[in-house]
């Protein structure tokens, strides 16, 4: 505790400035003055203050914290569950690992679970329930909301609860969720609307493709849901797909299909990679790795799927293929040849921008293949909703009138609603609305009665993954704020006796478990999967061919094609108030905190426009003004608008960054005729790498199958070797499998308190991820190629050398370290970095002041501050903690001790770390390969960070 | 020629140039005393309840993990908890004035907070684990706790003090059974060498390494 001031010193200082003002100073006055802010500056000087420690009262059993516990649970995302391991610290869960049991990702994460630890800390989360005490419009009185309690909640239900059970009544209830695949959930609507003999359940899914369901119903006559199995395929077809973003099950394909080139590599007797071939509308993970890629609108896609097919259905009506695309015909015989050579080892993927009847034939070439039941398995949707109406119901029976009571719970159609439905006003149609969710955003804003929810990491509840799997989920802290999950919300509004989640939970999956259910629910919990429950293969009847090409007519020049995909990195505006996703550089056009139309560059120079220019597009009566970004490999004459722009009550992070493309988006299909306008605008785009051509740097190489590189020269050596007799930590990166997905930039955000910047900084290129990928245009490919850099811990580090202070040296184990209190901030380290990994703090960009934030922080690792440089550390807090747990327990670290955040996410395990004196580990078997190089290895940096190159595909 | 100065210049130069020297000693004597001040060498900090190791611990015989559990495989001793203070207290001296506060904080669930003896800056990560791991005694660093009625820090937990140690840690080792005792004298030199031996430190580079206390 600081000492008060001395007051007369402070009082004399005080006069003494007084006089200073007036008529003048002499001598005597000056030397008082100096003599009193001498003093006061003393008196400020006060010694620290003293510390207390808080013991806690009770010590909780599982210990006081200090090592990280980790819970089996899921992250849920679209109803899908992503199994995941949360890493709780004192507590509070702070970081998210892969769960290696859970069939959607086998250990991997991706970037959506990774930044899910900072929504479950979010400030702007919705703590209390929130009432309406009047409406807009209400003549009588302004428009209120009010802080209200779930009690009062509950006897405002009741009241109506009773006139909608009414048999003989005529009160209507709507009930309107996500996409739901939790059976205690599903379990509790069904028996919410069994109540009501007027209750209807409408399912509303932003992102999801009506077509693909559409299409399923064409050619099986019920809906379906594919498991893709890459391990097992010898060729894939992705057509306007990009099955490693796509869907719940995209983590599980990337780490399915890079293990398969794995073993390949490693020359297991048996192994088999697949051959990727990708037709592509915008360009997408999948077709940045695909062996074989063309870029065409969705229209001429189904096309070439047309002519594909029409080779194993000679029954198939000839379509009008008059739309051959030159480009397309090399692509197409060596897809058939593919195709004939894999037989039922192929599988053909279809995706957003496709018509109903391109599903309904992408899935009768797959039977005709023979893939069905072997690369690709049919099982019953686990978010299946049989008798559920869409939104359209929805919305037609809002517009009616006929709807009482409209409960809409984790969904958010106020915004992500395609705007042709007007969903404002018919929402406010409702005589009373009831909104549920994590934030207070779009539609809560309208509602009578907003209820807070609990987050997937503060509840008891059950999820399926992409195959069915189920996994329990478990709470890693208890709630937040006064919430209630899904189940306790909907179990209240069906006056279940049980209220408690965990009863809830317990008592849905006891049914036909009773004898041995406490030794399965301990199992399942512990695990994260329930065991055999993945869904079984469906029989499905012959499949139905589409009667004819259901093609739109060839659109006049004026007009482009817009394709409406979400968001590389806020998903349709779920994450919009996630700061690490919003400065998340996107794959291909590094944007941050924004979202842009993309054209191609024939497109562009046909239309002059450039990047940045804004146009308007109009459809019909709707306009919207977008951004322009001019991306090589897309179509022609194809925008891509990402949806998850724009939003007005996502909270302070996400307001107002972006478009909002669901102006334009039309009522069930993702593609729109628009014609564009130019309005002679400009719109800065904050962008993290400017640069996409290598310049002839060989920054990122690529070698052709079975050849090495050739050995880098000797050069004479002015310094001594560098010598690390223990461990040599080393990190080895393949650029053969990295995709990039970014989960290593977010992993390495959440691990080690890396600030969010703001758009305004990133666009001066100080944004502050530690590792970041970069993306490069490969002629020789013809390709785009990802490569993750992180800090290249040089034996010789330039940097070293020229920090004034000494805040950077090496370590005996090849570390180069970081002294954050050392460090002056002459950034002249960063000037000498020839990979430009240092970052440097700026402005005082760690938030030290909201409580949340500061609790989702890493303590193991320092928080910086402003004026301080700061790099990747090859996760230093990680190597010291595994160190110290082989020291108490007297034995020498083993190879897999130290996984670094971002080799833990990565879904391909393209990170491969470990001490290089440890002649077994994994580093060490990376290294001997014949692609192995380092960046800008005639700088003699010698990086311990070095790279395997991208295998190019067969001619 | 006449002097350039008058002599009162010069004078005040001489005065001024002394002056300044003085004031940088001045300063210098000030920080290190304002340092020094911080440590409080054998300067016993009061507490909210006037916790005696000198009794439980020279007295009773209590062992440092019976309340400081974590010590051993932690990075922080861990303070005792009131439920650990409160097995042998909720029977002896129940009734007394001194140990309201506990009863208090069992109550109310608050709590008890005590002042803090041996506090390290934020960016040091030292890890007790690790040091009782290898053989450091408690007497190493916490000096003679059975003979402080009230703590008082012994030792000044400098940087230049804990890489004394570091620099030449044979010579701090005690054997595993004697870690704990308060009175164990340091073993002869052949046996401080099979010690570190046994303990399989780390080379003297590793231990002075800056990321070996520093992130």
């Amino acid at each position: 505790m600081t000492q008060p001031p001395i007051p007369e010193a402070g009082a004399r200082l005080e006069r003494v400035i007084e006089v200073q003002r007036g008529a003048g100073v002499n001598r005597r006055q000056v030397l008082a003055a100096m003599a009193a802010s001498m003093a006061l500056a003393n008196t400020a000087c006060s010694p620290p203050p003293r510390l207390q420690a808080h013991p806690y009262v009770n010590l909780p059993e599982g210990g006081a914290g200090g090592q990280p516990m980790y819970y089996a649970s899921a992250f849920v995302r679209d109803g899908f569950a992503h199994g995941v391991l949360v890493g709780s610290q004192e507590g509070r869960p702070i970081k998210i690992e892969g769960n290696p049991a859970h069939p959607s990702s086998l250990g991997a994460t991706d970037i959506y679970a990774q930044a899910s630890v900072l929504q479950l800390w979010d400030p702007d989360r919705s703590s209390v329930v929130r009432q309406r005490l009047a409406r807009e419009g209400d003549a009588r009185v302004a428009p209120q909301i009010a802080s209200s309690t779930w009690s009062a909640f509950e006897a405002a239900w009741l009241e109506c609860a009773d006139a909608l059970a009414d048999p003989h009544g005529s009160a209507t209830l709507r009930i309107l969720t996500g996409p739901m695949t939790s059976p205690t959930e599903r379990a509790l609507l069904q028996t919410l609307l069994a109540r009501g003999p007027r209750a209807r359940w409408h399912v509303h899914a932003p992102l999801s493709d009506a077509a693909a369901a559409d299409g399923a119903w064409m050619a099986f006559g019920r809906h379906v849901a594919q498991v893709a199995h890459f391990d097992r395929a010898q060729c894939v077809l992705a057509l306007a797909a990009d099955p490693f973003s796509d869907g719940p099950g995209a983590v599980r394909h990337a780490m399915d299909w890079s293990s398969a080139r794995t073993a390949v590599r490693d020359g297991i007797a048996g192994a088999r990679a697949p051959v990727l071939f990708a037709a592509e509308a915008t360009p997408g993970l999948f077709g940045a790795r695909a062996d074989h890629r063309v870029a065409l609108s969705p229209a001429r896609i189904e096309g070439l799927l047309w002519r594909v097919a029409a080779h194993w259905m000679p029954e198939l009506t000839p379509a009008d293929v008059g739309l051959a695309d030159p480009a397309a015909a090399a692509f197409e015989s060596r897809l058939l040849a593919a195709l004939r050579e894999a037989g039922s080892s192929a599988l053909v993927i279809g995706g957003a921008g496709l018509s109903a009847e391109a599903h309904a034939l992408v899935l009768a070439l797959n039977q005709r293949l023979g893939a069905i039941g072997r690369t690709l398995t049919l099982i019953e949707p686990p978010d299946a909703a049989p008798g559920a109406g869409t939104l359209a119901d929805l919305v037609d029976a809002l517009k009616a009138g006929t709807v009482d009571t409209l409960l809409v719970l984790g969904a958010n159609p106020a915004y992500d609603a395609p705007a042709v439905f007007d969903m404002p006003h018919a929402l406010q149609r409702a005589k009373l609305l009831v909104h549920a969710g994590l934030h207070v955003d779009e539609t809560a804003r309208l509602a009578d009665w907003h209820l807070p929810l609990s987050h997937a990491y503060e509840q008891w509840g059950d999820a399926r993954a992409h195959d069915g799997t189920a996994t329990l989920l478990q709470p890693a802290i208890t709630p937040l704020y006064d919430t209630r999950s899904a189940a306790e919300l909907l179990a209240l509004l069906a006056a279940d006796p049980l209220r408690d989640g965990h009863a809830l939970v317990q008592r849905q999956w006891r049914t036909g478990r009773e004898a041995d259910f406490e030794a399965f629910w301990r199992k399942s919990l512990r695990a994260g999967v329930v065991a055999d429950s993945a869904a079984p293969p469906l029989e499905v009847q012959t499949a139905r061919l589409p009667a004819r090409l259901a093609l739109p007519a060839e659109s006049p020049s004026a007009t482009l094609t817009a394709l409406f995909v979400p968001d590389a990195a806020t998903h349709g505006g779920a994450f919009a108030n996630n700061g690490w996703l919003q400065e998340l550089p996107r794959p291909f056009t590094k944007i941050t905190w924004d979202n842009a139309a993309l054209v191609s560059p024939a497109t562009a120079s046909r239309l002059g426009m450039s990047t940045g220019d804004v146009v308007r597009l109009q459809a019909g009566m709707r306009t919207l003004d977008v951004p322009v970004f001019v991306q090589a490999q897309q179509a022609d004459d194809l925008l891509t608008l990402p949806l998850g722009g724009g939003r007005r009550h996502a909270g302070r992070v996400g307001d107002r960054v972006g478009f909002d493309a669901s102006v334009l988006r039309p009522a069930s299909a993702m593609t729109l005729a628009v014609t564009l306008q130019k309005t002679g605008r400009r719109h800065e785009f904050a962008v993290t790498q400017h640069e996409i051509d290598q310049h002839a740097r060989e920054l990122l190489r690529t070698v052709s199958v079975g050849t090495a590189l050739a050995p880098e020269p000797k050069r004479d050596q002015l310094y001594p070797p560098f010598a690390s007799p223990v461990h040599a930590w080393a990190m080895a990166i393949d650029l053969d499998a990295c995709i990039g997905c970014n989960a290593c930039t977010i992993a390495c955000q959440a691990e080690n308190n890396i600030p969010v910047v703001g758009k305004s900084q990133v666009a001066k290129g100080r944004a502050m991820h530690w590792i970041r990928v970069d993306r490069h245009d490969l002629e020789e490919i013809d390709n785009s190629g990802f490569q993750p850099v992180p800090c290249m811990h040089c034996e010789q580090a330039p940097c070293e050398l020229v920090c004034p202070v000494g805040a950077t040296v090496h370590d005996s184990e090849g570390l180069n370290v970081q002294v954050y209190n050392r460090c002056v901030g002459t950034r002249f380290c960063s000037n000498n970095c020839p990979y430009k990994v240092r970052r440097f703090n700026f402005l005082q960009y760690s938030d030290e002041t909201t409580e949340t934030l500061k609790a989702q922080r890493n303590p193991d690792v320092t928080v910086r501050e402003r004026g301080v440089m700061e790099k990747c550390t090859y996760c230093v807090q990680r190597v010291a903690r595994a160190r110290q747990h082989a020291e108490r327990e007297g034995r020498p670290l083993v190879d897999g001790d130290v996984v670094t955040a971002c080799q833990s996410a990565c879904p391909t395990r393209a990170i491969h770390f470990g001490d290089l004196n440890d002649t077994g580990s994994d580093v060490v078997h990376a290294r001997t390969s014949p692609r192995h190089y380092a960046m800008l290895a005639e700088l003699d940096t010698k990086p311990r960070t070095t790279y395997l190159a991208r295998i190019k595909p067969d001619a | 020629m006449s002097a350039v100065f008058s002599p009162r210049a010069v004078l005040v130069v001489r005065l001024a140039v002394l002056a300044v020297l003085g004031l940088a000693v001045a300063t210098v004597m000030l920080f290190v005393w304002r340092a020094r001040a911080y440590e409080q060498l054998g300067e016993p900090i009061a507490q909210p309840i006037p916790f005696s190791h000198k009794h439980h611990v020279g007295d009773d015989g209590i062992d440092c993990r019976f309340c400081h559990t974590t010590v051993e495989t932690q990075a922080h001793a861990g303070l005792p908890s009131t439920a650990i203070c409160l097995g042998c207290h909720s029977q002896l001296f129940r009734d007394q004035a001194l140990l309201a506060q506990l009863h208090q904080s069992a109550a109310t669930g608050q709590p008890v907070a005590w002042q803090r003896v041996h506090v390290l800056p934020d960016f040091v990560y030292f890890n007790h684990s690790v040091h009782v791991a290898k053989g450091v005694a408690c007497v190493e660093c916490h000096g003679r706790v059975d003979q402080m009625p009230l703590e008082w820090r012994a030792w000044p937990l400098q940087m230049q003090w804990c890489l004394d140690c570091h620099r030449n840690p044979t010579t701090h080792l005690r054997p595993a059974s004697q870690e704990f005792a308060m009175d164990a004298p340091l073993p002869d030199p052949v046996e401080a060498g099979a010690l570190a031996r046994a303990a399989h430190l780390e080379s003297r580079r590793r231990m002075t390494d800056c990321s070996t206390c520093h992130r």
